[in-house]
């Protein structure tokens, strides 16, 4: 060892095994104190784009001081597919298959939205069939549940409850088996068509549903053994990103949200679509305006959607899934042949073999389309996350002319800074979850 | 390419592209001109035409027209006059739209003023919707922001001018929202092309969807 160690790092001592150096903090205490604490302990942090907390790919931007976040702001735009503009260079009919892929939660109430909307386009609304209604209402509702099963779930696993992770899919994927029995598909389906219905309700897909509603209350308990009564999950959302009235109506928040602050606004019952004046449910409010309270919302809504499932189930009659009107309907019903889902063989029989002019008219439906009146429709539903409006355009072709869809993730996540500015950062996410955003929605 | 009056697919199609007569008559230039519907306008919406154009902080000249279609009430306002609008609309007592549900462009091309810009409305108190259209011209494309009335218009009028180049005078911040910073034109107006590549499949081409046979 060299006698001439640069010894300014650090203190040396000869000892009897040779020469010790002590290495210390030295003047990292003296740097600390050099800086203003209060003007330059800020820290500004990325959460996200690739967060596990953020449903997708959110980026927040976080000024912190200390654990306190001073500001936030929302980067959103990272799932931008298009979704708006491709439907454009589409027929009408095939519009359902790009909207269902938004909110990929939801894929029912996109479509059901675009759908009510080329619907009153059209100027058919009175003439779709009462069975038709039925399920509409009845698969939007199992859909319902099933998002607020994955926000209990996601909730859940951020704010450290594992095993409701593991519930919440569990239970979600009943509905989906339920939905792969009515349309084929677990997601993304396309159910929902304008003027009805891609094919009908099977039996066997009755009885899921049966099955469903006879085991979802003793899951519910379950969930509130697990969440309502744990003191951690109480202690994480009570008071916990608070916005009240006036602030989500500023923001343009609805959903859950502007429920948990006392506002009985749902559009099922204060602008009924698809007949659900005719359903007996209640509109589940809290006075919280905190994250337990859109907790108590949400579980109090997957029981007023199962009140109405097994009302849609006791009203289901036979009857058609189209309207009668075959310039618009879709020519074939759906069936399950040797090589999967597709025309049901009858058809192919009958437009093959029989009528010349079957075969014309669904070709020409099928590859042109129909022709939607010149004019501009604005309809919204109550989808799981808040107001779903769907703005459709049309110029009198066979394309939309604009489709916009008015996405409540896309409008609730501007309620992000309100929520979490002034708290911890460990509330951010409590808050960031309690809106639900779906990036696939917010982004389109 | 699609989208525009003029229609040219695959195999030299041009025009409607529709050789059977099936698809009936052909539509007609769409009106370049505002027509007002006549009144009575029926349910509410007389009522809140009335109240609009009575109210002393709006000028004879800023409703443009009044449209009922569909049991919809368009009101087309002047792109300088929509917050003063708004601010009656939200605020008026026989009004009360507290809610401003969507902000969102349309691009007309065959129109002058061919950019719309749509607001739409709600009122939770008397549970009345109305929608709100302003129009621009490409050259001048300047709308009031109305972000200081309704705050929740911050993002969508973002995506206006991200998507048609809309530009709202006095947001706190208008700058792209969904494409990315660096991105230059705006995708949603119809001269915008879709883009894509064609798709080869069993020695098929299969070219992308703006360049496919259109119909209209």
């Amino acid at each position: 060892m060299s006698t001439e160690t640069n010894e300014t790092y650090a203190e040396s001592r000869d000892t009897t095994e040779g020469r010790v150096f002590t290495v210390t903090g030295g003047d990292w205490e003296s740097v600390t104190k050099a800086i203003d604490p209060l003007s330059q302990e800020r820290l500004v942090v990325n959460m996200g784009p690739q967060h596990p907390s953020t449903h997708g790919v959110l980026r927040l931007v976080l000024e912190l001081e200390g654990e306190t976040v001073t500001e936030a702001r929302v980067v959103v735009g990272y799932l931008h597919t298009g979704i708006e503009k491709n439907i454009e260079y589409r027929t009408w009919t095939q519009g359902t298959t790009f909207v269902t892929r938004c909110d990929y939660l939801s894929p029912i109430h996109n479509e059901l939205g675009f759908c009510l909307a080329v619907e009153k386009l059209l100027g058919i609304e009175d003439q779709i069939t009462d069975r038709t209604n039925v399920i509409r209402v009845m698969m939007s509702e199992l859909n319902r549940i099933s998002s607020h099963l994955i926000w209990l779930a996601t909730t859940g696993m951020e704010l450290g409850a594992l095993t409701m992770m593991i519930f919440g899919f569990r239970e979600r994927e009943k509905i989906l088996d339920i939905f792969e029995a009515v349309s084929g598909l677990r997601m993304n389906m396309a159910y929902i068509r304008p003027g009805g219905l891609s094919n009908d309700v099977p039996d066997h897909a009755v009885a899921l549903i049966e099955q469903f509603l006879k085991d979802m209350p003793g899951h519910l308990r379950e969930y509130e053994d697990l969440l309502g009564n744990s003191a951690i999950w109480q202690e994480r959302t009570q008071g916990v990103a608070y916005l009240d009235v006036s602030g989500c109506l500023a923001l343009g928040v609805t959903g859950p949200v502007l429920r948990s602050a006392g506002l009985p606004w749902d559009l099922r019952k204060t602008m009924p679509y698809c007949g659900y004046e005719t359903y007996d449910f209640d509109v589940a409010t809290h006075n919280g305006a905190d994250v337990w309270g859109r907790y108590m919302v949400r579980m109090e809504e997957i029981r007023q959607s199962l009140r109405i499932v097994r009302q849609c189930l006791d009203r289901l009659e036979p009857g058609p899934i189209m309207v009668a009107d075959k310039k618009i309907a879709w020519p074939a019903q759906l069936a399950l042949g040797t090589d999967g889902l597709g025309n049901s063989l009858n058809h192919v029989k009958h437009i093959m073999g029989q009528s010349m002019e079957s075969l014309i008219h669904h070709f020409k439906l099928v590859t042109e389309g129909f022709r939607v009146p010149a004019g501009q429709a604005y309809v919204a539903i109550e989808a799981p996350r808040g107001e779903f409006g769907v703005h459709a355009v049309s110029e009198g072709g066979t394309r939309p002319h604009r489709i916009h869809m008015r996405e409540p993730s896309f409008i609730n996540l501007q309620a992000i800074p309100a929520m979490a500015e002034g708290a911890l950062i460990a509330d951010v996410i409590a808050g960031g979850a309690s809106l639900d955003p779906v990036m696939g929605g917010c982004d389109r | 390419m699609s989208g525009t009056t003029e229609g040219r697919g695959l195999f030299g199609v041009s025009g409607t592209g529709d050789t059977s007569g099936f698809g009936g008559l052909v539509r007609t230039n769409p009106a370049t001109e505002l027509v007002s519907t006549p009144r009575p306008y029926g349910e509410y919406f007389d009522e809140v035409v009335d109240v609009l154009q009575e109210h002393g902080e709006i000028s004879e000249d800023v409703i443009k027209a009044v449209v009922v279609d569909r049991g919809e009430l368009t009101i087309h306002i002047a792109p300088d006059a929509i917050r003063t609008v708004c601010q009656v609309m939200r605020d008026d007592e026989s009004l009360r739209f507290e809610l401003c549900n969507s902000v969102s462009g349309v691009d007309y091309p065959d129109r002058v003023r061919r950019l719309h810009v749509v607001y739409h409305l709600t009122s939770m108190t008397y549970r009345r919707r109305v929608r709100l259209e302003v129009s621009v011209t490409v050259e001048d494309p300047h709308v009031q922001s109305v972000t200081s009335v309704y705050p929740t218009a911050d993002w969508q009028e973002r995506e206006t001018y991200d998507m048609f180049g809309v530009v709202f005078d006095d947001h706190p911040n208008l700058t792209r929202i969904l494409m990315p910073d660096d991105w230059s034109g705006h995708p949603q107006r119809k001269d915008y092309p879709l883009g894509g590549i064609p798709v080869e499949y069993k020695g098929a081409e299969i070219p992308p969807p703006d360049q496919r046979r259109a119909y209209k």
